[in-house]
């Protein structure tokens, strides 16, 4: 095992770093359009909530690799775009419909006081919003956002299918040329590892520090 | 001039008639008083004055704008329109100082160093000058209080509508919030609505008692009137039963 990774470091570190921008990029897009989702699905416009619902049940309830293949085979045709960026798409996608449902029950879960006493004071559904609801909804929903992260950079392996040449490729390719596959494909585990250990004990962190 | 107006409001929730035919004039500067059983709209009719409930028809004016058109900007109106509420509703995400110098900041664009010494100087007056950097959760019930109508009065409204304000505290807490709220209707000219079942606070404070009973006003007099000599049936029988316990 400490021979595979020696032979093979640098392609196992680049396949890590591939990873890991794919999350970190997939990340901060789908927090941004899952958090916009949520609040489109609860703003008082019938037309709105529909349309959200819609774009939620559509990247919630087709597969990841379904959504991938879509950006990589048909969309490539209108615009060009490598498997990297068709992979990190379908990953953003995919996972905002999954925190769109979760900062959605977030928000739920706030006092309805909260907002009739900002209401009453004065401030407007937006600022109410961003300033008193927001803020505590996050704060509710950290442990299942913390999962929602956790799955996404699990989820990043679907790069492998577009030639992403994330880890999971590397993976792949260093297993088919030098037939070791068992520890090949443990180095490639302990890499997840690496990022998705230290990111759920920051998450629970998180958690206490704000609760 | 009538400060709040409700001409023929009739209210729904679905199928319930929550309010109905309700015709009443609160004059500038007057505190009055809304008792009655739980379930007779009282909430209801003061959650209409600042547009928390929307009536279905009839006319209603606050401050000289008509909420029953749908062109009234609500938020405007609130800046003149304060409410505090049975369980207070402070922003469970800032601190005591923040609660009270959030809106005036927002919304009126208050200078920041006029709106501390406001919220100082409020904060001494409901008597928790030393609270200031306080989470609400840190709080009694009786001093959320304090906060929530410290948080009201720092927007300078015209009116001030309190809902049930003391019914979710502890009977210790209740005098201090009362007091606080004799204080504001003894030294300022705001217009006060009180729903309340406090009936000693409605006796001392109150210009005008409004009696209610499913949904429609039954009786509206001063408040010696109503209390030593109550016309209606219904009132004498509701008298009877909060007085003689």
């Amino acid at each position: 095992m400490i021979n595979i990774l020696t032979t093979h470091w640098s392609d196992f570190v680049h396949g890590f770093g591939i990873t890991l921008l794919s999350s970190i990029i997939a990340l901060i897009i789908s927090m941004i359009l899952g958090t916009g989702f949520a609040i489109l699905e609860i703003v008082p416009n019938k037309l709105v909530n529909t349309i959200a619902h819609i774009y939620i049940q559509i990247f919630r309830n087709i597969p990841l690799l379904v959504v991938t293949m879509f950006f990589y085979v048909v969309v490539t045709q209108f615009v060009k775009m490598s498997g990297l960026v068709a992979g990190t798409i379908g990953l953003a996608l995919y996972t905002s419909a999954f925190i769109a449902e979760t900062v959605r029950a977030g928000i739920l879960a706030v006092d309805k006081g909260q907002t009739e006493g900002a209401r009453a004071n004065g401030l407007t559904y937006w600022q109410t919003m961003r300033i008193i609801v927001l803020p505590q909804a996050f704060k509710i929903v950290i442990p299942p956002l913390g999962n929602q992260f956790i799955n996404l950079v699990k989820n990043s392996s679907i790069l492998a299918f577009v030639a992403g040449f994330d880890l999971m490729y590397q993976g792949n390719e260093i297993a088919s040329t030098t037939f070791d596959t068992i520890d090949t494909y443990v180095v490639v585990g302990l890499f997840y590892l690496v990022i998705t250990l230290p990111l759920s004990y920051y998450m629970r962190y998180l958690e206490n520090k704000l609760a | 001039m009538a400060m709040i107006e409700f001409k023929n409001v009739e209210k729904y929730y679905g199928n319930f008639h929550a309010l109905k035919n309700i015709n009443l004039e609160i004059e500038e500067g007057k505190t009055v008083v809304l008792i009655g059983p739980s379930g007779s709209g009282k909430s209801t009719l003061i959650r209409t004055i600042n547009g928390l409930e929307q009536i279905q028809s009839g006319d209603l004016i606050v401050h000289g704008e008509n909420l029953a058109k749908k062109k009234t900007d609500m938020n405007l109106l609130r800046k003149n329109v304060g409410m505090v509420f049975q369980h207070f509703n402070l922003y469970a995400n800032k601190t005591v100082l923040e609660n009270i110098m959030l809106a005036p900041r927002i919304v009126l664009k208050r200078d920041e160093k006029e709106n501390r010494e406001l919220a100082e100087k409020l904060l001494e007056m409901v008597g928790l000058a030393d609270k200031g950097n306080s989470y609400p959760n840190m709080l009694s019930g009786g001093q959320e209080q304090r906060v929530a109508i410290a948080r009201s009065l720092a927007m300078k409204p015209k009116v001030l509508l309190f809902d049930e304000p003391t019914s979710a505290l502890d009977p210790e807490m209740i005098g201090d919030v009362l007091e606080v709220m004799k204080k504001i209707a003894r030294d300022s000219d705001m217009t006060m609505v009180v729903v309340t079942h406090e009936m000693g606070f409605a006796k001392q404070v109150a210009d005008q008692v409004i009696f209610m009973a499913d949904g429609t006003i039954i009786e509206k007099s001063g408040a010696k009137e109503f209390f030593e000599n109550p016309k209606e049936e219904r009132a004498k029988k509701f008298l009877s039963q909060v007085l003689n316990h």
